[in-house]
């Protein structure tokens, strides 16, 4: 603990920095570019050296309270104040209020003969002068390289640069220099001989016709700082440096769950849907229908009163909302009530982190709790697996620190392997929808299993997808002796089954009624027999009784003749 | 520091249309610049007699003529007059240079 107070101590004590204000720069080099040193800012033509330039002195006179010099050896003024009114920065506003200068060298050679020894103790007095002038703490010098076009003598040139940079230094000045790229060093003349501190390099490359524009931080002495190439974007707001691994695992997550738009679906994703704020993939072959369960999605959240944004990045909003239609999901009344807003573009308008930066646009300004990207593998076509995977990260990072969940579709090439998404996206997903065609007895039809859902239970059955024109339907696909039926197979299968039901039953019903006679027979029979028993029985209590009755008359019969016979009592005692 | 120069009758004179006007733009009394304005001064008398305008200006002095004239380089000699305007860089020390930079044919 407290050696890692130490460490950020040092950190903080060893190198004082100053915000450049240009976003995502300050990240990547820890707060910004060395305090009242030089650094060195190289690039090809067009890279965006100059604006680099014109956005640090903006912002410092903006955000920072720091005026700053533009010493210009390539624009004039004028020239460079309307070139950069379209990113939306007022330099004149700014130099009317004496934040900012802007001095324009111009050199040129033909004007010139050397006679002579001599220095530029001129551009010194005139930066001196300028710095002075409005208590500039920022400068910049663009470029200063032009100077060995229009000066003769290069060695003269070495030297006074020299002068110049520890002159800067000295002032205490927090400078940019900016250079042209060169073939093996790093600018066309050297520079970097000079200016040490730091280094940072810009490149603009066109791949696949998409040209990318990148920063990259190549020395940053005493400091530590991201060594990664990192994309850059120069849109209406600037210069503005994204670091792709500048977010982190570090979002926070729900429990609460969202149903997916099918109610089938939510049941087998344990019965409630998704997890609020996690990613959902859902990939598979061409037509197994990923947009309607994208816009299941999305009508479901509409209907909750959520917003959702649309990425479409094949079909025209229109024609979702046309196609959408066909299975009886109306979008376009969720886009009239403002709760859908549709995004769409062609992949290859502009390279990733342009539309990574539009995206982030859209959801900044219309902050959805749904997003759907419709499809992700096609921006495969301006870059490659590598970046795809890095931008979904990043977007994914950024939404899901929001609780915003994300939908996002992959296509996948027929013929190769369902489970290997082509952007390798899996790992990403916490989700993953698989569709896939069944092949059965000439049709072809759906199907659709959930491969992953992280974090609860969920079915491991297949089931047949249906495109209705009441939406999409699940129904459990036929498993049996035959293997997996579906479609016409799996109707044809179930009435036959059917048929044996029925013949079945009729078997039930036939032994049933035989009993049933039987059973009548048996109880006729148990019946008569019981009336028979009954009869024998009435005989023999009758014949008790005339049993009973004569005893009762022979004993009488006796007592009468005893009673003629006038016997003593012993004796009739004794016989009884 | 400003000093002005006027060759011969050059201060009576009516501007003509051949009147060279130049300036010389120095920072300081340095050896440089003080080398320069001798090496002026006798380049101008020898091949430009009575028809020249010298100005010295420093710029330590005036610092924002710098911009105005686009000077980087100490010493710098600018041609105002003829047009077009020519600007020579150096302490002058190279004769054949300066009357090649100011474009002055050199007397026989």
């Amino acid at each position: 603990m407290t050696m890692a107070k130490e460490k950020t101590r040092l950190l903080r004590g060893g190198l004082q920095k100053v915000r450049t204000g240009i976003e995502g720069l300050d990240e990547i080099t820890n707060g910004g570019l060395p305090k009242g040193r030089p650094t060195l800012v190289c690039g090809g033509a067009g890279s965006g050296k100059t604006l680099f330039g014109v956005e640090f002195l903006v912002r410092g006179a903006t955000q920072y309270n720091e005026p700053g010099v533009f010493l210009s050896f390539e624009e004039s003024a004028e020239e460079l104040t309307k070139n950069v009114a379209s990113l939306g920065f007022d330099l004149n506003r700014l130099t009317a209020s004496k934040r900012l200068l802007v001095d324009y060298v111009h050199i040129e050679r033909s004007e010139i003969e050397e006679t002579g020894e001599y220095d530029l103790e001129g551009l010194f007095i005139r930066l001196g002068n300028a710095i002075d002038s409005i208590g500039a703490k920022r400068v910049v010098l663009d470029t200063i390289e032009s100077l060995f076009a229009g000066l003769p003598n290069p060695s003269v040139l070495r030297a006074e640069l020299r002068r110049l940079f520890g002159w800067l230094k000295k002032k205490g000045m927090t400078a940019i220099i900016t250079g042209e790229r060169g073939d093996n060093p790093l600018t066309r003349h050297g520079l970097e001989e000079y200016v040490s501190d730091c280094v940072i390099l810009l490149d603009h490359r066109v791949v696949n016709q998409i040209s990318t524009r990148r920063l990259r931080v190549v020395k940053y002495r005493g400091s530590i700082h991201g060594t990664n190439e990192f994309p850059f974007l120069i849109d209406e707001r600037g210069l503005a440096v994204m670091p792709i691994t500048s977010l982190g695992l570090k979002h926070t997550v729900t429990s609460q769950r969202i149903s997916t738009g099918i109610p089938r679906l939510d049941s087998m994703l344990g019965g409630k849907g998704y997890f609020c704020g996690s990613s959902i993939l859902v990939s598979g072959t061409a037509g197994t229908g990923k947009t309607s369960v994208a816009a299941h999605f999305v009508d479901a959240a509409c209907r909750r009163g959520e917003r959702s944004v649309f990425f479409a990045f094949e079909e025209s909003p229109s024609q979702v909302i046309r196609n959408m239609r066909s299975i009886g999901i109306d979008l376009q009344q969720w886009m009239g009530k403002g709760l859908l807003h549709f995004h769409a573009e062609r992949p290859t308008v502009y390279g990733l982190e342009a539309h990574l930066a539009s995206m982030e646009k859209s959801i900044n300004t219309f902050k959805p709790k749904v997003v759907i990207v419709d499809p992700v593998t096609n921006f495969s076509s301006v870059a490659n697996e590598a970046d795809v995977k890095a931008m979904l990260i990043r977007l994914l990072d950024q939404l899901k620190s929001n609780q915003t969940t994300t939908l996002f579709t992959t296509l996948t090439a027929s013929g190769g392997s369902l489970e290997l998404t082509e952007v390798g996206m899996s790992s990403i997903a916490d989700t993953w929808l698989l569709l896939r065609d069944i092949e059965i007895g000439g049709e072809r039809n759906r199907g659709l299993y959930i491969l992953k859902s992280r974090g609860m239970a969920h079915s491991n059955q297949i089931r047949e997808f249906l495109l209705t024109n009441k939406g999409v339907d699940l129904i459990d696909v036929y498993v049996g002796p035959s293997g997996v039926l579906t479609g016409s197979a799996r109707i044809s299968q179930e009435s036959q089954e059917r048929d044996i039901e029925s013949i079945h039953q009729q078997e039930i019903e036939r032994r049933k009624l035989n009993v049933e006679t039987k059973r009548k027979a048996l109880e006729a029979q148990i019946a008569s027999l019981n009336a028979q028993f009954q009869a024998e029985e009435q005989e023999l209590k009758k014949l008790t009784e005339q049993e009973k009755m004569r005893q009762n008359g022979v004993s009488k019969l006796r007592e009468k003749i005893a009673g003629m016979r006038k016997e003593d009592e012993n004796s009739g005692r004794r016989n009884r | 520091m400003k000093r002005k120069a006027a060759g011969g009758s050059g201060k009576n004179a009516k501007p003509k249309k051949d009147i060279w006007e130049l300036r010389l733009y120095v920072a300081g009394q340095t050896p440089k610049s003080l080398a320069a304005f001798a090496n002026l001064k006798k380049i101008c008398e020898e091949h430009l007699k009575g028809k020249y305008h010298i100005e010295v200006i420093d710029l330590l002095k005036n610092p924002q003529l710098a911009q105005g004239d686009q000077i980087l380089a100490i010493p710098t000699l600018v041609r105002n007059l003829p047009q077009p305007i020519k600007k020579i860089i150096g302490d002058l020390s190279n004769t054949l240079r300066v009357l090649v930079g100011l474009d002055v044919r050199p007397k026989m």
